[in-house]
């Protein structure tokens, strides 16, 4: 059919650029965070998980806890919390955005001119600067009972920067996730699944060397025990650093590459 | 005077699996006219709206916003439409100001733009006093109208509802009405869905009634009105069983078939002869002996209509097609007895 023009009156101005992304991913990750501040429970309910995990593995089990290699247990642990934080902490991308689904937060932001792109990655940004700072705070628990660094601050920092690495990477797994399942319920509970073997089948709380064989052959080549160990080693300067640290910086990248690109399909369709 | 049409779709069809959600749908919404969609719930409004609003691509035909095809370019698009979906999607963890600053920063409003337009809109839906406060201590009608005025921040050219009113309570219902014809009167055009005939029949400039994904019919709500016929007479019992004998007893009478409304218990009778067949039902009904509760002729309302269209055998006479007439109705519409 022939096209009209548009009637006079009518802007059709906003222009897609790399700027517009950035502003609106900039926008809706405030969206997010303000959303998480002004439901403190939630935040206090991230946090309580790891502390009982601190205060249950440094006090309780600790003590029966031999890890060749490390002088004192609480540092072998807290690298280990840190990653089951951001794990647990990525894992709740899931329920923020099937959450924003089943309310229609989304099908509004799908429906302005803003890039769907922005909404995904607003979406992993702001939990990244959540994570960064129950991490900040988990660490400064972990100083309080007794944590100590044994290396430079350089390699200090590069240990934080894998374990929030890998928490964008999870964050980015689970959004994929949430797109799927779109229940928040639902999301919640997937993502327990997921996350509750990922962290104890792995070199997070003792080494691997006591474990039967096939699950070690699973521990050692997951991300969760990549970047546990990757991070002892930057943090304490026990071992080597430069396989694990490979290994976790390509199974993190790896992650967010395929679970970015399946997640943008996805919202495409949804 | 003729005039633009703003929406455009054509044969649109979607399934889900093998559920048909739609099955070739056209529609036009001239520019400042507001078009009721009217359907039962699972009739494929929210679908509709969805393809629309770029959210959802068709499997079959195409939709037009202002001569921009949906499918092209969703972006140009999204420029000139404003959604209010089915469930209020404001966050309830942030102010009704930061909620509709956010909306107008995503259509591209400057900070200080987006400030003043927030506010305007703010105080047009009475929020103004409130605007500050955190969704979360909103009323659900303080809710509805944030919604819908997050979907008026970008002043869109078209204006999609999906069932703005279901929920609200009759106040707060008729304030939304009054608010939607002001934003026709400036211009906006808007595609409004709605279950309630009583809503169509106040709002539409045209009405459009979907049934199981397909319109069955349409026109201008007293056009919809006359393919009832004349008058309708009515018969209320008293008993819900006895609903079906009266349907029973009345076939034959009047200008159609008597068509049974079970949850109010009722009977609706078209004619074109009023009085005659007001007496001949009276008269059939006291012989039967069935207590009823009311009877009467009045004027057909929408309601009507629907039962008449949506009833078992209706479709083969629904399929007419109805004349439209262009634009605006000028007359006025009489409210049924
Ligand atoms: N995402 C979906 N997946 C499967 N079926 C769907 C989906 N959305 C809608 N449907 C089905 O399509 C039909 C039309 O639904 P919808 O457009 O929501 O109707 P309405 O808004 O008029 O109530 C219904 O039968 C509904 O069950
Ligand atoms: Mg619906």
């Amino acid at each position: 059919m022939s096209t009209f023009p548009i009637p006079e009156g009518i802007r059709v101005g906003r222009s897609q650029n790399p700027w517009t992304f950035v502003v609106d991913t900039l926008r809706l990750t405030r969206r997010s965070l303000l959303l998480a501040v002004r439901m403190p429970q939630l935040i206090i309910l991230g946090l309580l998980l790891p502390t009982m995990f601190v205060l249950l593995f440094r006090y309780v089990f600790g003590g029966a806890i031999i890890v060749p290699g490390y002088h004192s247990y609480v540092d072998y642990l807290i690298p280990g919390i840190v990653v089951q934080t951001a794990l647990f902490g990525g894992s709740s991308s899931a329920v923020g955005v099937a959450d924003d689904l089943s309310k229609g937060a989304t099908d509004r932001f799908r429906s302005l001119p803003t890039s769907r792109g922005a909404i995904l990655a607003a979406r992993t940004l702001a939990d990244l600067v959540r994570l960064a700072y129950t991490i900040a705070l988990i660490i400064g628990l972990g100083l309080l009972v007794g944590f100590r660094f044994h290396n430079g601050w350089l390699q200090v920092l590069a240990g934080a920067g894998l374990a929030l690495l890998f928490g964008y990477a999870v964050s980015w797994f689970f959004t994929l996730l949430g797109l799927f399942v779109r229940s928040a319920e639902t999301a919640a509970v997937a993502g327990s699944v997921i996350a509750f073997p990922l962290v104890f089948a792995a070199s997070t709380f003792t080494a691997t060397a006591s474990m039967p064989h096939w699950l070690r052959a699973f521990a050692d080549r997951q991300p969760v025990s990549y970047t546990a160990n990757a991070i002892r080693a930057l943090m304490l300067g026990t071992g080597p650093v430069q396989r694990p640290a490979l290994y976790a910086v390509a199974w993190s990248c790896g992650i967010i590459v395929v679970s970015a690109t399946l997640a943008t399909w996805r919202f495409k369709k949804i | 005077m003729t005039k633009f049409p703003m929406i455009v779709t054509r044969g649109l069809g979607k399934s889900y699996g093998s559920n048909v959600a739609l099955a070739g749908v056209d529609l036009v919404v001239s520019q400042g006219t507001i078009l009721c969609l009217l359907g039962r719930n699972g009739a494929g409004k929210t679908t509709l709206v969805r393809i629309l609003a770029t959210l959802l691509a068709p499997d079959t035909g195409w939709a037009q916003i202002a001569g921009i095809e949906v499918r092209r370019d969703a972006a140009r698009v999204r420029q000139l439409i404003g959604l209010a979906g089915q469930f209020a999607a404001v966050d309830d963890g942030l102010s009704g100001r930061e909620n509709l600053e956010l909306v107008a920063g995503l259509y591209g409003l400057r900070r200080r733009e987006a400030r003043a337009r927030s506010q305007e809109v703010l105080e047009r839906l009475g929020l103004a006093q409130v605007g500050g406060q955190l969704v979360r201590t909103y009323s659900g009608g303080m809710r509805r109208r944030l919604d819908l005025g997050a979907s008026l921040v970008g002043k869109p050219a078209v204006l999609i509802m999906d069932e703005p009113t279901t929920g609200l309570d009759p106040a707060n219902r008729i304030e939304l009405w009054k608010l939607i014809e002001d934003l026709v009167r400036d211009g906006t055009t808007m595609l409004l869905t709605t279950q309630y005939l009583e809503e169509a029949d106040r709002l539409a400039d045209q009405i459009v009634v979907i049934e199981r994904g397909r319109v069955i019919a349409g026109g201008t709500p007293d056009e919809l009105k006359q393919r009832v016929g004349g008058d309708v007479l009515e018969v209320r019992t008293t008993n819900a069983a006895d609903v079906e004998r009266v349907v029973q007893l009345l076939d034959g009478l009047g200008s159609g078939r008597p068509v049974a409304d079970m949850r109010d218990q009722r009977v609706t009778l078209p004619t074109t002869e009023r009085v005659q067949t007001l007496l001949a039902a009276a008269r059939r009904i006291e012989e039967s002996n069935i207590p009823i509760a009311d009877l009467g002729v009045r004027r057909p309302s929408l309601d009507d209509v629907f039962l008449a269209l949506t009833a078992p055998g209706a479709e083969s006479r629904a399929a007419v097609p109805l004349p439209s007439s262009p634009g605006r109705s000028t007359e006025t519409r009489t409210a049924p007895a």
